[in-house]
């Protein structure tokens, strides 16, 4: 075959893979909107589920995934951040260096129902709290901890050299020129990166069957005292997210609309997600314009 | 594009430099110099002296933490999925090579068997299957979004596999359940609930992880090796295939093996459509069961400290090792360079 007609293949090929791939999401997307938009309504976003019964909603599902994604991301981004200004400022090559950025790596590939049955062991029977948000919040932790490392070094690491010589040669320390120089400039990528990190987290479901539990209390929305057991701001109480929800209507199978159900909490699953991946987007874009450009 | 919970690319240096150049990519760069000065100049009186580098241990403990928390979670899992053996006294070759599987038969019938094999099969089938499946066709699209269309690439693929690897994964089970599962009952044969709907989706869920790390690797060729090679007179597709994907191949690898560790270690997706049937592969229309699926369904239903609820502790214990081993595979790859 003459070169250029194989070029010529070739290229279509890869414009080929290229339309699949787009393709496939978009026939993803529409298929999940398509048959789940159907069945939201503010009816089902706000009533709780029901057991044997047709015509359940998801709210305390949908509370508790954000209020998980909370719990989490406030035990994350600080650990994280700091962790991550140690690694971009002042780790030194070295075999501490080293073994750091290995728990990263084997922390980041762990499969999720691993760091699950870590939870089970550690945050629900070690300390006593049986299945509670705050097991699920800090299971949670373990998988979104390397996530937020890495992109707040790579945020940090992006901050230009002129701006620390700048600070250093004015007479600032090292911690002052981290502080108040480096980390506010890598300010956008690091919230751009948490709030991917969010949607990750958002869906996230086997780490959370053994750890937040598979199912809720009757939450009282009113009663905003956290430590009262049926308050949706208790910590210590089980909690079922709605990714969990997905995956259990299905396994038990004993509601007779379960097709209904988990279309419309796979929907807004999915548009939260979206929510999140778009809203980072615009805001790094937003930042991007706002920093260079002035 | 460690944004996405992608493995860094191992084979990026180490920067340990206080003051290092500034990186190529200036998204952050430029910042309005007056905001700048006004806080340096205008806040607290800096260079307080004697404090300097109070903070590097507390920081180091934060970094540090990774360290402890990867070391207990190998620990706790360990000491759980050891005590099949050495509690209950099972040699490893039978939880390894066994397809015998009695985990509550009665001492009188002859004692109970765990003989994991099945469950073993189960996951490297539908695992390798889904990476056959999913490695051509995201090389395709890495290739596509960096060296033939890479405005295209920029616009629509690589928002589109970050999309793809957002959907979370009991969507993506959710999906293969009311898609993937009536098609394959319905036009091919079988239940439906089979390795062939396992993995497809698990290919899909893949992919980007995939497309990510070659794309990555690919970008990062020096642009020298393309320049040579076209100005030898190869066209683009003779460019591709004789220097970038050699020349980039230690990082596709690396994709691949974590696309690999990746489908491995999924859960619920592949639960929900594989039909957990303990047996040996033989057909792709076979329901058929995976490790990770006998820990999601047996889980809740035995009692800690048992032999059966011992016997998934050290199911995780493989997941946790093979899991381990991918991430030193491509550690030493890197090191070494692959050689094919």
């Amino acid at each position: 075959m003459n070169a250029c007609t194989a070029d010529r293949i070739a290229t279509a090929l890869f414009w080929l893979a290229a339309i699949v791939l787009i393709a496939l999401l978009g026939g993803l997307l529409g298929y999940i909107l398509y048959h789940g938009g159907r069945h939201i309504s503010w009816h089902f976003l706000t009533s709780p589920p029901e057991t044997i019964h047709a015509g359940g909603g998801i709210g305390p599902q949908l509370f508790n995934s954000f209020y998980l994604l909370v719990l989490s991301m406030a035990v994350t981004v600080p650990i994280g951040l700091l962790a991550a200004v140690y690694l971009a400022e002042y780790a030194r090559p070295g075999p501490l260096t080293e073994a750091i950025r290995f728990s990263i790596e084997t922390l980041s590939s762990l499969p999720s129902i691993v760091v699950g049955l870590f939870g089970l062991l550690a945050f629900v029977v070690l300390t006593g709290w049986g299945y509670s948000l705050m097991a699920g919040a800090l299971a949670l932790t373990v998988i979104n901890l390397p996530l937020i490392v890495r992109i707040s070094e790579e945020a940090v690491r992006n901050v230009p050299t002129d701006l620390r010589e700048g600070s250093l040669a004015l007479g600032a320390s090292q911690w002052q020129t981290v502080w108040r120089v480096v980390v506010p400039c890598a300010f956008p990528g690091i919230l751009t990166g948490v709030i991917i990190a969010a949607g990750r987290v958002f869906g996230e479901a086997a780490a959370l069957l053994y750890t937040a539990g598979m199912s809720s209390p009757r939450l009282h929305f009113g009663l905003w005292n956290p430590a009262h057991p049926s308050s949706p701001l208790n910590p210590f109480r089980p909690a079922e997210t709605l990714a969990v929800h997905i995956w259990k209507v299905n396994a038990e199978g004993l509601i007779p609309d379960l097709r209904q159900v988990g279309d419309g909490a796979a929907a807004v699953l999915i548009l939260v997600v979206l929510a999140f991946n778009l809203g980072a987007r615009w805001l790094g874009r937003r930042f991007h314009r706002r920093l260079t450009a002035a | 594009m460690n944004r996405r919970g992608e493995i860094e690319m191992p084979e990026r240096p180490e920067r340990g430099r206080r003051l290092r150049p500034a990186r190529g990519r200036e998204r952050v760069g430029g910042v309005r110099p007056g905001g700048l000065r006004s806080r340096l100049a205008g806040g607290r009186r800096v260079g307080g002296g004697g404090q300097a580098g109070r903070e590097r241990p507390f920081l180091l403990g934060c970094a540090a933490l990774v360290i402890l928390l990867t070391a207990s979670i190998i620990v706790f899992i360990s000491a759980k999925g050891l005590a099949t053996f050495v509690v209950n006294r099972v040699s490893p070759v039978e939880f390894l090579f066994s397809a015998q599987w009695a985990p509550d038969r009665p001492a009188a019938e002859g004692g109970p068997r765990v003989g994991g094999l099945p469950y073993i099969l189960g996951s490297v089938a539908v695992s390798v299957l889904a990476v056959a499946v999913a490695t051509p066709l995201s090389i395709s699209g890495a290739v596509f979004a960096v060296e033939v269309a890479p405005r295209w690439g920029q616009r629509a693929l690589q928002p589109a596999l970050e999309m793809l690897a957002g959907i979370p994964s009991v969507v993506y089970g959710w999906l293969g359940l009311t898609i993937l599962v009536p098609f394959v009952r319905d036009h091919i044969g079988g239940l439906g609930f089979s390795l062939l709907a396992g993995f497809l989706v698990l290919a899909v869920m893949i992919l980007p992880t995939i497309f990510t790390v070659s794309a990555d690797s690919l970008r990062a060729l020096p642009v020298d090796l393309k320049e040579a090679a076209y100005a030898l007179g190869s066209t683009r597709w003779q460019t591709i295939r004789r220097v970038l994907l050699p020349a980039a191949r230690t990082g596709i690898i690396a994709g691949v093996v974590l696309g690999l560790a990746r489908a491995f270690g999924e859960a619920l997706a592949v639960q929900m459509v594989i039909g957990n049937t303990r047996k040996i592969p033989g057909s792709l229309l076979d329901p058929v069961t995976t490790l990770t699926s006998a820990i999601t369904m047996d889980m809740p239903y035995t009692v800690m400290g048992s032999l059966w609820n011992n016997v998934l502790w050290s199911m995780a214990l493989l997941l946790l090792l093979i899991s381990c081993g991918f991430i030193v595979a491509i550690k030493l790859m890197a090191r070494r360079g692959v050689k094919l």
